[in-house]
């Protein structure tokens, strides 16, 4: 038994920390979050050759058939510099639709292109991922109807996938397809927009050859809430390394503040919180692939659970800077609101942790 | 990341399931207050280290069953006897903390001397540590021990002395080195509790009971050879020994076995007529709860795999006491709440007998306090996150307090 990270694993994230580091400076971040669609050409083609691409798609499509820890370490390094870029939608839960729910030709069709970073697909869940906002949806024949609003990683995305609540999802492109009208706002976060899908009539490809499409889509929908929870989960590290650095710094009573136990130990608080949400970030994505009975619980409460923590830590932390915390000027506003997004989306913790007592029949 | 097991890590699971099949009517009941182990704990003993299944990895000679350190082994039966509701064997003080600091840093007549009959529930330990005046400042211990014709003479007062009243040995932090300074003036010594001299007064805390003592020590005489490393190195073995403490309280497994007590007593007690799990309420609660008892139990397995692989865990090992002890209270909390006014007719029966369920779940409830206190208290811990694991600086040193008058 061994409950960690392998040596790929760790390179895997030290070479997007690195690349990270390098290719997304606060000014550059800045510039990318002023619009608001979460993509910037540059920085995804970076990526591209960075491999994550083809994170969750096969070998056999041209992908690198990795895990879903695998793709959680991603996730966490991607929230670590609020990485303006579609990810838990577009190459985590896109793949992982097709894979469960799309038939061999859909899966030869698309998975190779999500691959080489030609698609993005945004993904949106009509009535069943526990979000606030609109979703109804209705197929008829292969024509999808209706209104989807909160849909992720819709910035500059090629193509979207809809879930209706049966489980089957409709697949189709998000420009010069008759009856389908898309609108990406700014949201909150800077980083991720939001888009709001309307559709008459609008012509889909069905991914349904799925046994179990409920099943099938309730395990894309939970691989989502553990990229999300990985998400904050690095933004949150980020923002306690910010804080403790700056406790190091920063002088007043002729001491660094880090001094001071009220600081102290509110940063042995934060690190208190924050170590073990690791260990259940990595233990949910690894349950996903490997434990099947643990994995609905493990999700459910590895996104609820990351949810609140992740907000009392970006308070914390964004106190420990005072008033130049709250200011633009650091920037750290934008790690906040990524956690305050990542919290929203997919089912906000009390929603999540009410699925996980019906997943363990505590109640019906 | 592989959660499985081995083939070798299987064959032990089956054996150690097969074991407590076989063997589980004869453990003792588990839990409960601390008193000395009776007949039928001593017998349990026994068969648990002829087994292998205690003190597996303690030197043949010292009385263990002498197989090389597997951590995984141990987590293995761990687990077994907690999932078999079977008592894992005799947990005091001597064994969890005095054992451990003289397989790291006693002599090899001191281990076996001690080892054998403290592991097999012979001699029961108590910790002489804090004093009145020096809780969490442990440094500042003033219970002193002069030599004189060969032996230390043990003069001062101990607080917080669990178990002295049954104890047969104190481990004692004390004060040799008069012109040496606060860290480097101290030693530890082993005493015989029934040496001439030494007064054990029970102290009823806030559960009603009397878990702790206060013991006085007047001109009491311990052999020169009983002093554990040398003459002021006190302060480096009671770190070891505080060590080993601090991992007993963070208990993960302890806390699963707790939740799983919480859902079954709220599926099965009702207020109003409701189950208590159906109430959303208190189930949000329990299932907050939930989400922290995982992520600790899966720190605690990437703790467990970092000890295998001989890495130094830092600050993620520093946590785990104020993580772990801070879950556990707000456990019993909720258990308490469940119980609700059913649960206060709260009447403990003393170490003679087993208390009722909701007097249980009362004194866990309090004593889950004294665990948040002892052992170094959470704002200790804090300080110590804080300095050792992040770096901060110490709080610069302030002038004493001005008497007043």
């Amino acid at each position: 038994m061994e409950f960690g990270l392998s040596e790929e694993q760790l390179m895997l994230a030290d070479s997007l920390r690195g690349f990270l580091d390098q290719r997304l400076p606060m000014s550059k971040l800045r510039k990318i979050a002023e619009g608001g669609l979460g993509f910037d050409g540059e920085l995804w083609s970076g990526l591209t050759e960075q491999g994550i691409m083809g994170i969750m798609v096969p070998e056999d499509f041209g992908g690198l058939g990795l895990s879903l820890l695998d793709a959680a370490v991603a996730a966490e390094a991607l929230g670590y510099h609020a990485a303006p870029t579609p990810f838990a939608a577009a190459l985590v839960m896109a793949p992982l639709a097709l894979i469960a729910s799309g038939d061999r030709a859909q899966q030869k069709a698309w998975l190779p292109r999500i691959a080489s970073g030609e698609v993005r697909i945004g993904v949106g869940f009509a009535g069943m991922s526990g979000q606030t906002g609109e979703a109804a949806v209705r197929l008829a024949g292969n024509m999808l109807s209706g209104c989807v609003t909160g849909v992720l990683d819709g910035g500059n995305a090629t193509h979207f996938i809809v879930y209706l609540d049966d489980g089957r999802a409709g697949l189709f492109a998000a420009v010069g397809e008759p009856g389908v009208s898309v609108s990406t706002h700014r949201s909150l976060d800077r980083t991720r927009p939001l888009t709001a899908l309307v559709l008459h009539d609008a012509g889909v490809e069905i991914l349904g050859a799925a046994n179990d499409p409920k099943a099938a889509a309730t395990a894309v929908l939970d691989a989502g809430r553990v990229m999300l929870a990985a998400d904050t989960l690095g933004a949150a590290q980020s923002m306690f390394d910010k804080a403790l650095l700056y406790s190091k710094e920063r002088v007043q009573f002729d001491r660094v503040i880090g001094s001071f136990q009220a600081v102290k130990h509110t940063l042995a608080d934060i690190i208190t919180m924050l170590e073990p949400c690791r260990s259940l970030v990595w233990y949910a994505a690894h349950a996903q692939d490997g434990s099947p009975e643990e994995a609905r619980v493990a999700a459910l409460q590895a996104k609820a659970h990351l949810g609140d923590a992740g907000r009392e830590i970006s308070r914390l932390a964004t106190e420990i800077h005072g008033g130049i915390g709250f200011t633009d000027l650091l920037g750290l506003h934008y790690w906040f609101k990524r956690i305050a997004f990542n919290r929203q989306l997919l089912g906000a913790p009390e929603r999540c942790r009410h699925q996980a007592a019906v997943a363990q029949e505590w109640v019906s | 990341m592989d959660l499985r097991y081995s083939a070798r890590h299987r064959a032990l699971q089956e054996e150690a399931r097969g074991f407590v099949k076989k063997y589980g009517h004869l453990s003792p009941k588990t839990g409960g207050g601390r008193k000395r182990p009776d007949a039928r704990a001593l017998d349990w003993q026994k068969l648990l280290l002829e087994r292998g299944y205690f003190a597996r990895n303690i030197p043949r000679e010292y009385g263990g069953f002498g197989l090389p350190v597997d951590i995984m082994e141990l987590a293995i039966i761990a687990e077994e006897f907690s999932i078999a509701g079977v008592s894992p064997g005799i947990m005091n003080q001597g064994i969890s903390m005095l054992v451990p600091t003289l397989l790291e840093v006693g002599t090899k007549e001191q281990c076996i001397r001690w080892i054998g009959p403290t592991i097999r529930g012979d001699i029961i330990w108590c910790q002489g540590y804090s004093e009145p005046g020096s809780g969490s400042d442990l440094a500042a211990a003033k219970t002193s021990a002069r030599v004189e014709d060969s032996q230390f003479i043990v003069n001062g007062q101990k607080i917080w002395t669990s178990s002295a009243h049954y104890a047969d040995m104190m481990f004692l932090l004390c004060r040799t080195e008069l012109d040496k300074s606060k860290h480097d003036g101290l030693s530890y010594l082993l005493v015989p509790m029934n040496a001439p001299g030494i007064v054990v007064r029970p102290l009823v805390t806030m559960t009603g009971r009397a878990e702790f003592n206060e013991t006085f020590f007047t001109d009491v005489r311990v052999p020169t050879d009983q002093i554990v490393m040398g003459r002021g190195d006190g302060w480096h073995v009671a770190n070891v020994t505080l060590k080993y403490e601090r991992m007993l309280l963070g208990d993960a497994n302890k806390l699963t076995y707790r939740l799983a007590r919480a859902v079954e007593l709220m599926k099965k007690t009702t207020l109003d007529g409701c189950r208590f799990i159906d109430i959303p309420e208190y189930r949000e609660r329990l299932l907050k709860l939930q989400g922290e008892v995982m992520a600790s139990k899966y720190h605690g397995l990437r703790l467990m795999t970092e000890q295998a692989k001989g890495e130094d865990s830092g600050v993620k090992r520093l946590i785990v006491k104020l993580n772990g002890t801070m879950i556990a209270y707000r456990l019993s909390s909720l258990v308490v709440d469940v119980l609700g006014a059913a649960g206060l007719a709260y009447e403990p029966v003393g170490e003679a007998a087993e208390d009722d369920e909701a007097t249980t779940w009362q004194i866990d409830n309090m004593y889950d306090i004294g665990l948040i206190i002892g052992g170094g208290s959470s704002n200790i811990q804090k300080n110590i996150i804080g300095e050792r694991g992040l770096g901060l600086p110490r709080e610069p040193k302030s002038a004493p307090p001005t008497v007043r008058g």
